[in-house]
Order: structure tokens, then sequence, then C-alpha cells
């Protein structure tokens, strides 16, 4: 069976002819060539994948991408201002080192922009919370938390003014 | 402090904002025109003889355009050092890992499928598991010709007279410990495309840490198909992670090779999770027995090591680890009398591979747990008896390790400063410490242990430094820019680095033994001197003043001993470039450290100079559940110098958590040679949630072979992380757990022995 589904992508209204058990990590990379998220496991385990879906940080590649019908999306290609300026978070995870061979990078950086936009200022065990879903071989996750720290050090009105969202 | 412009700092790591926005190109990303999808069908058996391979059905599915087994494999295509893995099997398969036939087709659905629709058919052989049980003359052989399970590796060393030390000792100890496999657990899976161009010569896409020697693997492979005198460029595209486990080539990249060469097309093979954890190789398991004594004061007399490793069915490079677990064998600590001795063992199992630290992690688990027994044996605090036996500069060891640069004392110091410090007396609390020695100044395993650079210079004041490093997400590519930034009186970002195709980039032995700052650094830093040269006498003859008296610093050549006079390199370069006899600045150079080749006896200095480090580390024990927290890690490593202190302290943290998992929670579970867990459900890699707080003090030695006094610090951060944690659980309840991972069940399960012995 095939569908076909209307949904805002990266700020962009989208429609797609999809099949049912499309997921949204297919659509998004193979359908969209959009190929920033990545998937590391394919079965939830591991959070490569991780996109936003009306502010909720989800696993693509089990999402089923039917459900997105009506819905926004949010992938890391789409987090930086269009002028070019990057979001807070990726300029802390550039600065802090929380990018090594950087395939859980995507991934990581949504997880944190989820967490953040609901909890700007979270505490230590509030990031390992949010970030539990989303392995990191390279890092030991030191410097990825102090990535995190460092924007939700930073005054809420600053990350938002920069957040693609308010550009729109 | 150092007056340097450019080393020692911070810098991020150049790709980072690539990758902080999704633009960098994995394996995973890339597709070429026309490129067919490529799937593997693995044994079901773990030994079994293959009677019958029917492709028939396969082959008539639309969209297959070819179906290949073990027949289409010329015979002197086979992988691994020791040649006895040809990429598809014939006649019998050794392990369920055995490739026996592969499909191309033009989606992966149906490639999926055609492997499904080939039919097999085997008559099962009895396997052998265990490494003891496969040394049995009744043993079932893995590969008949070979005539034994045993393989002919030279594994054997006796320094000093192990025995008559044995009888001198004031305090000796002996135990066995094991480890069993864990395995790379990249995030990027493994994938490779091959395409061929009509004159039949060979491009691959590749992930992978060797490229120049993959490319003569790939040379060698095509020479077999009877292609001679082609061409083979390998290009790395972005690398999801590498930790040794890229350092030999796999079946797979043959495979995409053979099937681009039956349809003539570009052919990708793109493992899935499930087939990383079943297809890719492990670290080294290992049995280990161990004996050392130490005279009445605390000094090391002798050291007694035996081991047997358990090869799995095919050899890789898991089977040379015992060249370097040689190292701490003989090195870590004075030790005057030494004994070594390891087996490979072929068994139906999965094989193993490089991983982090090579062996090393491996030795050093049974050499720190072991010299804690003995400390306390002698009754002397653990962390002065490591100081008693500490290595000192000037040292040669008894395998003729020459000891330069040697921080091992301080790390030691660092690390027992920060315990005592946080010293609490609560109930099953305890403290652990271990120290390390590695390779920090290359390893010269292969005839060559170098690296090239090139460096060309433009118009704009700009340098593209092509290197042979290769860049897994550590850093190479910072360590080239920096030092040549530097070296240049440029800016980090007037530096691009080129380390991703073997058509540009010069030769190099590839990203291991920790070796890419010291050796890739070297040769940068050498390309790089050679063109200050002449940008220097450019300056003088510009500026009116002497070489010797310029100075690059910032983009400006200017005259030290006068201000007034200055250019920017920019303008020079031009002036260079348009005047008569125009001239533009290139230099390269080839680096191979003066280290040896291990001889016969394997005495020999394997490496220009030493990385040392010690850890430390404090767990609580959980006596009712068995579960063990790290509460704080402290990592203080003898690094030379930090080149950029971000990206060091990034290869420790990492190291330390890998490290943290050999320890207590990752393991392969593999029972009679099949893998029951692939995936990261039951494969316990530890999480954000499992994060530890680490500390990772930086002892700066300055070396004098390394370049601005850089050794290599990509592994040492795993290397003596289990015994550190092994050593604090017996601190904090009394017993010794000796076997890797620590897992609750094994720790009650000591518990409950102690209380009933
Ligand atoms: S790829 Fe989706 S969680 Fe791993
Ligand atoms: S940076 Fe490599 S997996 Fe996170």
């Amino acid at each position: 069976m095939t569908r076909k589904i209307s949904y805002i992508f990266n700020g962009n209204a989208t429609e797609t002819e999809i099949e049912d058990h499309l997921t949204l990590l297919e659509l998004i990379r193979d359908r969209l060539g959009q190929t920033g998220s990545k998937e590391g496991c394919g079965s939830g385990e591991c959070g490569a994948c991780t996109v936003i879906v009306d502010d909720q940080a989800v696993n693509a590649c089990l999402y089923l991408a039917a459900e997105i019908d009506g819905k926004t999306v949010q992938t890391i290609e789409g987090l930086a201002n269009p002028n070019g300026t990057l979001h807070p978070l990726q300029t802390a995870f550039i600065e802090h080192g929380g990018i090594q061979c950087g395939f859980c990078s995507p991934g990581m950086i949504m997880s944190s922009k989820a967490l953040l936009d609901e909890n700007p200022n979270p505490t230590e065990d509030e990031i390992k919370h949010a970030l539990a879903g989303n392995m990191c071989r390279c890092t030991g996750y030191v410097q990825i938390f102090d990535s995190v720290k460092a924007v939700s050090a930073q005054d809420e009105q600053e990350i938002k003014a920069v957040a693609w969202k308010e550009t729109q | 402090m150092s007056d340097f412009a450019v080393i020692g700092k911070p810098i991020p790591k150049l790709d980072a904002i690539d990758k902080a926005t999704g633009r960098v190109k994995y394996i995973q990303d890339i597709k070429l025109d026309g490129m067919l999808y490529g799937k593997i069908l693995y044994s079901r058996y773990p030994h079994a003889r293959i009677v019958k391979i029917d492709i028939s059905k396969a082959k008539a599915l639309p969209g297959v355009r070819a179906v290949i087994t073990g027949e289409d494999v010329p015979p002197k295509m086979k992988l691994g050092f020791y040649k006895d893995n040809p990429p598809i099997k014939t006649g019998k398969v050794c392990s369920y890992r055995d490739e026996v036939a592969a499909v191309a087709a033009t989606d992966l659905e149906t490639a999926e499928k055609a492997i499904s629709l080939i039919e097999v058919t085997y008559e099962a052989l009895p396997g052998v598991f265990d490494p003891e049980e496969a040394m049995r003359k009744d043993a079932p052989l893995i590969h008949e010709k070979h005539r034994s399970n045993i393989l002919k590796l030279p594994w054997k060393l006796h320094y000093g007279d192990v025995e008559a030390a044995r009888n001198e000792a004031a305090f000796v100890v002996e135990d066995r410990y094991s480890c069993t496999w864990v395995t790379h657990c990249c995030m990027g899976t493994s994938g490779a495309i091959a395409d061929f161009d009509y004159a039949n010569n060979l491009t691959i896409q590749t992930n992978t840490q060797i490229p120049s020697l993959a490319q003569k693997d790939f040379l060698e492979a095509l020479k077999a198909m009877g292609l001679t005198e082609k061409r083979v460029r390998v290009i790395k595209p972005c690398i999801g992670g590498g930790f040794g486990s890229k350092l030999d080539t796999y079946a797979y990249e043959h495979i995409a090779i053979l099937l681009a060469w039956h349809t003539r097309k570009p052919v990708k093979i793109m493992f899935d999770r499930e087939e990383e954890f079943k297809a890719t190789s492990t670290r080294q398991p290992a049995i280990m027995n161990i004996a050392q004594g130490c005279d009445a004061d605390g000094k090391l007399l002798f050291r007694d090591i035996s081991m047997i490793l358990d090869n799995g069915a095919y050899t890789s490079w898991g089977a040379t680890t015992p060249s370097v677990m040689m190292m701490p064998i003989t090195t870590l600590y004075r030790v005057p009398n030494v004994r070594f001795k390891a087996q490979c063992v072929y068994t139906n199992n999965t094989y193993a591979q490089a991983m982090r630290g090579y062996g090393n992690p491996q030795a050093t688990f049974a050499i720190e747990s072991s010299i804690e027994t003995l400390a306390r044996k002698a009754g002397i605090d653990s962390a002065e008896f490591r100081r008693i036996n500490a290595n000192q500069s000037g040292d040669v060891s008894p395998q003729k390790f020459r000891i330069t640069s040697c921080g091992l004392n301080e790390c030691i110091d660092r690390v027992q400063t920060q315990l005592d410090s946080n010293t609490s007396k609560e109930k099953g609390v305890g403290v652990g410490m271990a120290s390390l020695i590695h390779v920090g100044g290359g390893a010269r395993i292969y005839k060559s242990d170098g690296c090239g650079a090139i460096i060309k210079l433009d118009d704009f004041g700009k340098a593209v430094v092509f290197t042979g490093a290769t860049d897994i997400g550590q850093g190479a590519d910072n360590i080239v820019n920096q030092i040549v930034a530097e070296e240049l009186g440029l800016l980090t970002q007037d530096v691009h680095v080129v380390h991703t195709d073997t058509d540009v980039c010069p030769w190099d032995v590839g990203a291991h033994a920790s070796r890419t700052t010291f050796v890739a650094g070297n040769a940068a830093l050498g390309a790089a001197r050679k063109i200050k040269g002449q940008l220097t006498e450019l300056a003088a003859r510009v500026l009116e003043s002497k070489p010797a008296n310029i100075c690059l610093r910032e983009r400006v050549a200017s005259d030290k001993t006068n201000s007034k006079k200055s250019i920017p390199i920019d303008k020079l370069l031009r002036k260079a470039h348009f005047s008569a006899g125009g001239q533009m600045l290139s230099s390269e150079y080839f680096y191979d450290p003066d280290n040896e080749n291990m001889g016969k006896d394997f005495r020999g200095n394997l490496s220009m100079t030493y990385a040392f480090g010690a850890h430390g580390v404090r767990v609580r024990v959980d006596v009712e559940t068995g579960k063990v927290k790290v509460l704080d890690y402290v990592a203080a490593h003898d690094v030379g110098r930090a080149i950029n202190p971000l990206l060091l302290e990034g290869q420790v943290y990492g190291g330390v958590m890998m490290g943290i998992g050999y320890a207590l929670t990752e393991q392969v579970i593999c029972e009679k040679g099949e893998i029951m867990n692939p995936n990261f459900r039951d494969y316990k890699v530890l999480t954000a949630k499992d994060a530890v707080p680490i500390t990772a003090p930086v002892i700066e030695t300055i070396d004098a072979d390394g370049p601005f006094g850089a050794k290599g610090i990509g592994e040492p951060g795993c290397v003596p992380t289990a015994p550190a944690i092994a050593n604090a659980i017996y601190d904090a309840i009394g017993v010794r757990i000796k076997d890797l991972p620590i897992t609750p069940e094994k720790v009650l399960t000591a518990i409950k022995e102690r209380d009933e012995a």
C-alpha cells in the first residue's frame, strides 16, 4: 500500500508518496537524500538516527514514515540557521570535543536539542538520562556532557534566538 | 610557558563542523551511478563439509546480476598474514562467519532475497570451541592441511634465568587470568564500494586504517584474478570509528571486488549491525598463566608468563598480538628475568583482529593484577611497590627497549595523590591502581614504519598537506595541521590536510600502534622544515636580511633583529611566483623512525620512545547484587607533549570508557561458535548513563625525538583500566576476579567461594 503524506521537513512544506512499511529513516536518507541522520543499528538501540518530530526526539529507524503526516520533522541538516549560523549546540559540540568520528553526533546533537528545548538548564543526571539512548564509542561521553552543559549554561533567550524555528 | 602559536592549543577537530551539520559522507552515505548491492551468505554450521550449493533460483531472480561461490574465487586469493582464509570458502566451512556465496543485485532487497534462495547442503563435522581442547591430539582438525590446530608461530622468549630468580625470590605469586572476546563496536558499520574502469583498474572506497597496505592486498587480489600490472586506488570516506578493526582487509572487500569484476558495475557491500557483530573480528581472547616474584625489598626478580590464544578458524592480526604483549611483559617495570610463551590455537570460533592496545590490555590485566597481589604478599604499599620498580630514563630493558623520556613515576604520584585526597573508609568502597607502557614512537612491526608528507603552498598563503596518516576520528588531521601551521607561521585555518586517497597521499604503514602523532607528525614536520627553509630564504632576500634572522609567525615573515622589516607570507609567496624564474613552493618528506625490527630472539628497540601512564579508580561493590560502580577515575599519561590538549583528553576519556566496558560489561557471547548477542541490547557498550567522572592529568616529558616532543596516546587509555578496576574490587571486598569481564555473577560467586573457604 502506498499513501501520500504531507509534513514540514526542516522548515519546508513537503509531500511524499510512501509505502506503509517505510521507516522515517528510510524516508529521510533514501527518499529525501538527507544523509546526516545515521543508521547505527536499525533497531532502536544506538540513537544515531535521532531526529525531532514535533519537539520529540525519536529513533527514526523505528518510526514509521506514515506517522509524520501533518507533523514537523527536523534533522541535523535543519538545525543551523539558513543564514549559516550554527545552532549553539553545534558550536558547543565542535568547541568542546563532543565530536570525534562523528557518527553518533547528528543523533547526539538532536537528542540534546530536544532536551534543552524542554529543559534549558538540565542537571548532569538529566543530561545522562536524555542521552542514555545515544551511544558513542569514541568520546567516553565526557566532552559530550561538556558540550551540552556549555549551552545549557547560556541564557535561554540566546538559545532560542538562533534556533531555526524562531527565524521562520 | 611555551612560545607556540598553534602547538598546545585546544583547536577543535578540523572536520567537526561538517560532522556537526551532517555534511560529511561516510561509506553509508555514498552511492555511485549504476551501483549494485552485494550481500554475503554465511555458513549455517560452525564446522561442516559443503556438499552442494544450488544457486539456480537466486540467479533466476529478476534484478540479480551475479551470484558467486568459492568456485569463482581464484585459488591464490587469500586473506590475512597467514593466508589461510579465502574470501569465499570451498569444500568446508570452519566457523559461522564463513562466507559461502555472494550476490550482486540492483537493490538491497533483491540481494537479500537472492541470498535466501541459495540452497546449500552441508554435512556437519564435529567442532572444537575450546583452545585447550583443540590442542589435544584427538581434537578435530580445523585445517587438515595444517595437521595440527596449533599455529606454527614463534612466540617464545627467555631473558636471564627465570628458574634461578624464582628460587631466590622472597615472595612469589602465581595465577591464571583470562579474558574473552570483545569487539570494537564502531558506530559506523563496515562497508566498501568496488569499481573497475574499462582498463581494469580498481577504485575501492572502503573503511580502512591501512590505505597503503590495503592497496597492496587488493593489488595481490587483482593479480590472483589474472589482472596484472593494474592500478588500485583506495579512497577512504569519513570513518565512523576504527579502534584497530580496520587494520586488515576483510572478505567483504574482496567479495565486493569479485562482484564488481563479474558485473562490470560498482558494487557496494554494507554491513548491518548484526553482520558487524558476527562477521568482523574481535579483540584476541587469552588464557594467561603468570608467576612473578620479588626480593624482600620489593624489587621484581622475574616474570614468567605462558598464554593460550584462541585463534578462531582463520588468522588475522589477533595471532600476532603476542609481539606487542611482549612489551609490557618484558618492560613494564624493571624486571631482569623474563620468560614468555604464547600458543595460538585454531578453533571453530570467530577470529580476532587488532583492537586498541593490540594485546597490551590483556597482558597488562594479568601483569598488574599479579603485581598488586605480589605487593600485598610482600607487605608493601602497592603504589610504593610500583615506584620501587618503575622504569627510568636511560634504562635498557631485557628486550633491548631503550627508555628515553619516562614519566611513569610522576604518573603514579598523580594518581596516588588524587586517590588519597578522596579517601573514604566507606564499606564496600575500594581503590585500585595499574600502570602501563606502550609504544609511543612508532612500532616497527612491518619492514617500514614510515609515513610520507607533501606540502604545497599557494598564492594566498594557504598550505595543502597530503599525508599518509589516516584519520578515524582521533584527530590525525589536526595533529598534522597544527605541526605544519606552527612551523610555517600559518594559522590552523590556512592549512588543509588531505588524507583520504592513495592517488595523492604518500605511503604510510597505517593508523596503528598509537604511531600517527609521532610518525605522521615527524613526516609533516620534516616537509614543513624544508619549505620553511625556502620561505626564510625568500623573506631574507626581500627584507634584505639573513635567513637565520627570519621569523615566521601568524602569517607574517619578519626580521627578528629589526621590527620594521616584515612582509605577509601570502605576499611573499606571490612575489616568488610572479617574478622572473617564477617559483612556487612545495616539499615532500618521508619519515621512517630509527626504531628496530625485533630480531630472532625478539630483542630490538621496537619504538623510538615509549608512552607511560598510571590509572587509579575508586569503586563501590554491592555485595548483595555483585554490581560494581565506578565512583571516580584518574588516568595520568606521559604524552611527551600535548599538541592538542582537547583532542588528547578525548582519546584518554574514550579509551578509559572502552576499558571500563572491557573490565565490567562487554563480551561477545560465543556458544559453540555461534555469537548469541549480536546487538546493542545484549552486548553492553557503556552508555551515557554509565559515564563516570574521569580526570586525565597530562605529564609532559618533551620527548627528544617526538614532533615538538610528542608521543602517541591513541591506545594507552584502555590499557590498564581492567586491572585497575580489578585491584579496586579486591581492595573493596577482598576477592580477586581473574576473568574478564567482571560481571555481577562472577563477583557474587567469588564472594561465596571466599566465604565458604
Ligand atoms: S539506528 Fe536507530 S537507534 Fe540505532
Ligand atoms: S564520536 Fe564516534 S561514536 Fe561518537
